[in-house]
This record gives structure tokens, sequence and C-alpha cells, in this order.
């Protein structure tokens, strides 16, 4: 008998799943990090599906920033507690007041210091392996990341010196203090995700629909006006019908004007699309060619 | 692209000079998957740099290393998808680490894309790239004779060198090859078929890469289940529930069947096939699964079930092909690691009967390995193995080698 046709989306999700039996079986003490965020959505999901009807074997973490989308965390919070698994939530705030981070200014993006959080919560808990959502086809530093992505004592990454990964077996050994860096959907694209989020149906945050916002036009972005963000002198406040293709720190996450109000509509938009998911929308990432990639060296997903 | 296309991974072997960033760079615009904003910033690197056109190729270079040396340097993946397929491609280097990378990409490939330059034809490079897609067992192969455009889209150019071609992949027993004349600079035979060369009758590469056959590039008849992970969940609703987490590697495998537990030997039979969706009737490589067992036996992390109409082989010793990986050389008195399937354990090099010269296909004697080495060796370990030989069954044919001092993977290893 021939085997039935799996789809590329079976594929991936029989990918993950095996990736994340993996870091089960193999590490001592794993966690999943959950941000709320479209593609650590579709993480849970895929955990659900490789351990089920047993319990997760790890932690959901988040690194707040603090400066997230009040939606998103909403999000967050309904579907850990939903799905009656732990979530460890831990603040810049908390680095802040330890003085391990010493922000500047306090309007600008968050993102840079999440590694420090990071860091500092990967050594409160010991665990030697972090899984994320991270995709490589998100940026050009990602595309060149492994999987099993090694992590030496300073939380770095070395693009020179990654492991070689071969087939699909992977090498999750480490020295105590090192970490490793999973990242179980990296062979998956943006559109993947919403197809994905279609076939199962998976709850998300209702700023990725279209709905009408505060914005301002600055440098060519539409900025989100919030706590965070007021107009300048010069800049005048506009409702646009917008939704959110990433959403990161409220202060350097950038809607795209559209009227897609339910995931048919996103894929079709997304299909359309001439712009990249971080281009359109990740002001930090556009500081330099090589923005991600340094930050990635400090630690950072 | 609908809910029911299939996955390709392809690889794309050359070096620059054979015009292979402008192939990948042309497979992505023409399929519209280059974006506005990357466009942009490569015209602005180009600018930059002083180049009159822009350069497609600073797409595929991801590292700022890379980017100021403009050299690739190590493997980077490529996304892209058509109406009828979605495809990645692991892009490899060309130059000196090039044994190394190949391998790591090509280990995950159903497919080679073989470039040469038509005006050079057949060189050592392509014998390279060949044995080593060969040696990894890419299942099928594409000859891509691009710069047609330089030899005046000769018929009897591109006739030569697919017969030259034929002739020495037939030595290293690949049958699946696929010739395609092309120019990755103008466009012809890569998405259009364009107007140069019209007494060529076979499909486009687009085509090719949309519609080779891959279910078959799994071995679909012995099934194998390694087992990753041994669900208890230990609740009131679950209490006695004991499942066997896996992905079937090959074959495949229906409630009621007879499956045999290696290394023990000891047979039972499948009671049920849970899954998150739903509990299945059959179940099919590469599907992720959970089984439940008719009976209450031992099994942990490692263990393999099989079928007894097809049974590996169980060892504590082994001869493999093996890939040296590591900058370090091999040191023959050290202990080190292997990773089989879901097993790990130590093992010892009894002997190295030699090694490939990659350019010549020679073989020769050697007393060690160093990085980029290909060797045949013997091995033995701690543990019996339970496993194929690759040609038979990638999955569990493959194995790498992990250094216990340093915890890097040293070597990959295919069984023979």
């Amino acid at each position: 008998m021939s085997n039935p046709i799996l789809t590329h989306l079976d594929v991936l999700e029989s990918e993950s799943i095996h990736i994340m039996r993996e870091v089960a079986a193999e590490c001592k003490n794993p966690a999943l990090l959950f941000s709320g965020g479209k593609d650590s959505i579709v993480m849970l999901r895929l955990a659900e599906k490789a351990f089920r009807p047993a319990k997760f074997p790890f932690p959901l973490v988040h690194i707040d920033t603090e400066h997230n989308f009040p939606e998103v965390i909403a999000c967050r919070d309904k579907l850990a507690a939903d799905l009656g698994e732990r979530l460890i939530v831990r603040s810049l705030e908390d680095s802040i007041k330890r003085g391990t981070i010493v922000i500047k200014d306090p309007d600008k993006p968050r993102n840079p210091y999440q590694s420090v959080t990071l860091l500092e919560t990967i050594a409160e808990f010991g665990f030697d392996a972090c899984m994320g959502g991270a995709r490589r086809d998100e940026e050009k530093a990602r595309a060149k990341e492994r999987i099993f992505s090694f992590r030496d004592e300073f939380g770095q990454w070395d693009p020179k010196n990654q492991r070689p990964e071969l087939w699909d077996i992977y090498n999750t050994r480490v020295h105590p203090g090192e970490n490793i860096r999973v990242f179980p959907i990296s062979n998956w694209t943006e559109m993947d995700i919403w197809q994905y989020i279609d076939r199962e149906k998976l709850h998300i945050p209702s700023i990725y629909y279209a709905h009408e916002r505060e914005v301002i036009r600055r440098g060519g972005a539409v900025i989100p006006v919030s706590h965070l963000v007021q107009p300048k002198a010069g800049e005048k406040i506009e409702v646009v019908s917008v939704r959110f293709r990433t959403v990161g720190d409220m202060t350097c996450t950038a809607p795209v004007e559209s009227t897609a109000h339910n995931v048919r509509e996103i894929i079709e938009e997304t299909a359309t699309t001439r712009i990249t998911e971080r281009g359109a929308t990740r002001m930090d990432d556009q500081t330099s060619d090589a923005s991600m990639e340094l930050r990635k060296k400090e630690g950072y997903f | 692209m609908s809910n029911t296309t299939q996955l390709l991974r392809f690889i794309t072997a050359g070096s620059v000079d054979d015009g292979k960033s402008t192939l990948i760079g042309r497979l992505l615009h023409d399929s519209k998957s280059i974006f506005e904003d990357q466009f942009s910033a490569i015209s602005k690197t180009s600018e930059k740099r002083g180049m009159a056109a822009v350069d497609l190729s600073l797409l595929t270079d991801g590292l700022q290393a890379e980017r100021e040396q403009g050299i690739t340097i190590d493997v980077a993946y490529r996304y892209f998808a058509t109406p009828k397929r979605k495809f990645i491609i692991g892009d490899t280097p060309g130059h000196e680490q090039y044994t190394r990378n190949m391998v790591t990409a090509a280990s995950t490939a159903n497919l080679a894309i073989i470039l040469i330059d038509a005006r050079k034809g057949v060189l050592t490079q392509t014998r390279r790239h060949t044995y080593l897609a060969s040696l990894v067992g890419v299942p099928h192969i594409v000859l891509a004779v691009n710069k047609m455009d330089m030899v005046d889209y000769s018929e009897a150019r591109f006739n030569e060198i697919c017969t030259e071609y034929l002739a020495f992949a037939a030595q290293l027993g690949l049958h699946d090859i696929t010739c395609v004349p092309l120019s990755a600079l103008v466009g012809d035979m890569l998405v259009e078929r364009g107007d140069n060369m019209s007494w060529y009758q076979g499909t486009t590469l687009m085509d090719l890469l949309e519609s080779v056959e891959i279910d078959h590039d799994v071995n679909t008849t012995d099934f194998r289940y390694p087992v990753q992970w041994v669900c208890r969940p230990q609740t009131e609703e679950y209490h006695d529930f004991r499942g066997f987490m896996g992905r079937i590697e090959a074959g495949e495998v229906a409630v009621g069947d007879e499956i045999t537990i290696l290394p023990n030997g000891r047979s039972t039979r499948v009671k049920e096939i849970v899954t998150y969706d739903g509990n299945l009737q059959r179940a099919y490589a590469p599907q992720s699964i959970t089984l439940t067992l008719a009976d209450e036996i031992d099994i942990s992390r490692g263990d393999m079930f099989v079928k007894s109409d097809a049974m590996p082989q169980v060892s504590k010793e082994l001869e493999a092909m093996l890939c040296w990986l590591s900058e370090a050389p091999l040191d023959k008195n050290r202990k080190y690691i292997i990773k089989h399937t879901t097993r790990m354990v130590k093992c010892l090099f009894a002997r190295l009967d030699y090694r490939v010269d990659v350019n010549t296909l020679e073989q020769r004697e050697t007393a060690t390995l160093n990085m980029n080495d290909i060797a045949r060796v013997a091995m033995k370990v701690q543990q019996p193995l339970v496993f194929d030989t690759y040609r038979r069954n990638r999955a569990s044919g493959s194995f790498i080698v992990i250094d216990e001092a340093t915890n890097n993977t040293v070597a990959a290893g295919m069984m023979v």
C-alpha cells in the first residue's frame, strides 16, 4: 500500500514534534519561551501534539519587556491557563531594579535588553535548553542558525563556530553553565504559520486582525499611538484600519494597513505582499544590515 | 499555495563562477519570493560596492563576516513556494570547507542541482559534487548546464556534456539524473522556456522541481520506529497509559500489527495509534505518533520497533563511510560518542580502511582523519545498535560522532 500524500504542513508539524521530543528526552531542564505572539502560539499547539495526554515536560517562560500590547499579554495568560501549564514570567523591570539593566531612554525599544533578563532567568532556573519560535525565513542571520543552537557560558552565539547539523540527528550535549537554544519551527515560513493557524483554528491576539487604530506616520512607517508613543510636534494622529504581522515591543512594532478580518483574508494578503515580515514591522532590525546578528551574538534569541 | 502542497528540499552545488547565486536569485525572483525591502537592501549594498547591476548573490549572504569578506562561510536555508510546492534550498559555499558543508546540506535533501558552466563542461569539482551527492544518497540529481547563452545555445555542446556526465554518474551507481540546459542570466529554461533552445524537449528546471516524484524518497517498506520518549501521564483519566512516542522513520504501521522490540527481541501487537487529533488505524513515515502495545514490556528511549518481515541488523560492530567535520583530527586512542536514531553510545575506532580522494575518487591509505576527509572505517560500540545500511534506509543508516570532551559534532557516518 502506498503512503497517502503528507502535505508540507504535515511534514513540518511532524518535524517540530520530533524536535520537541528530542529536547524533552535529552535535555535535563528545558523551557519553552512563550510570548503570546502567533509563532509561540503555534509552538504551544505543537507541544500539545508532542506530549498529550501528558503535561508538558517543561514550563513556559516569558521575558516581559513591559512594552507589550495588552491584548498579547491577555492571550498569553489565557492560553497558559486553558492548557493548565506552568507559566514563568520574568520582567525587564526586575533586572532594572537589580541594576543589571540601565535604561538610558525610557521610550526607546527594549528588545536589546531582553537578552539580559533572559540570561538571568536561565541562570535562576538552571535551564539547559530554551525552545523558541524563531524562524529561518524571518531574517538573514536566522537563515544560518541551527535548529539546536549552542550558546556558551555568556549566552553567546558564535556564527562561525556552529556545530554541523546533519539529517535530523541533533547534538543536545552541553557542559554545565552552557545551554542550547532550540528552534522547532526553523523551517516554517510566515505563510506556513498562517496556514497552520487556519488549519488548527488557533486563538490569537485580536491585534493580528484588521482593526481601527490611532497611528502616526514617521519615517515611512505607520506607528501605533500608545502611552509610550505620542505624536511629536507637527505629527498628526490618524485613524487607520491596520493589523500587526508581528507583535513585539510597542515602541518598535509597526502595523500594516489592512482590511483582513479573518485568517483566510490574512493568508491572501500574505500571499500577495511584497514586503518581508520584519521589514514591514520591525524598526529595530533596520538600524543596520547586521542588527539581528549583533543582538544574537549577545545572547538574544 | 494550498494546504495540500508537498515539501521538497534541494541543494545547489557549484561555485559562484558557475552562476549559482544568480540561479538561486532567479528562482526566488521569478517565483516572486524576493520582497521589495530585500531587493532595496541589496541594491543599496551593490551600489555602495560600486557594482553596475544588482548583485543577486547578496540575497544568499547571511552573516556580517561574510558580507565584509564577500564570501559564504556556512550553510544557509532559503524558502520559497509556488502554487504546487513549498521549497527549502540548502545553499552551500563553494570553497575549501566545501565537503563538510555540502555533506551537511545534502543530508536532508531530496534533490541536488549540480551546476556546470557550459563552456567548461565536466570539471573536477563537478565530479566531487556528484560523488558527495551519491555518498549522502541524495535521491534525485539534476545536471544544470548553465551559461548556454555563452555557447550559442548549442545542442551539440549540451549533448556532449550530458554524455560525459552520465557515463561518470553511472560509475557511482546514480541513475535518477535529469539534464537541463539553462541560462540563469537570461532566464531560459528556469521558469520560462525562452526562445533560444527550441531543440530541447525536456522540462524547465522549475517544472522539474515541481513535479519530481518524492513519495518514495523515504523507505516505505521496512517499518522503523525508534522510541523517543515514554509517555506516562499518571493522571486519573490516563492511569495506566503507557505510550511510546516517536516518529515513523520508514514504512508504516497499523493497529493489530505484530512488532518486535530491538535490541531485546521481544514481540507484541500494536494496541492503539494515538495522536492529538484522535486515534488512527494506520500511520506512515514520517508521521510523529504515540503507540500503545498489547503487552507490558520494559521499553525505553533508544529501543526500536520493527516488523519481523524486514529485520534490521543488530550489532556492536559497524562498518561505515565517515565524513570528518571537525578541525581537530581524529585521535584513534580516544573514545567518542555515537548518536544513532535515538540512541547514544560510546565508540572506538577499530580500523581506518582507506580515505577517498574526492577529486579523483582514488582510495588512499590513511593513519588519521582530518577535516573534510571521507573514509571507510570500522567501529566498535559499547551497546548494540539497531541499524540498516544507509543505501537501504537513510534514517536508520546514519549517525553522528560527538567528541566527549568538547561536545562538538566531529563526524557524520553512513552504515555500509
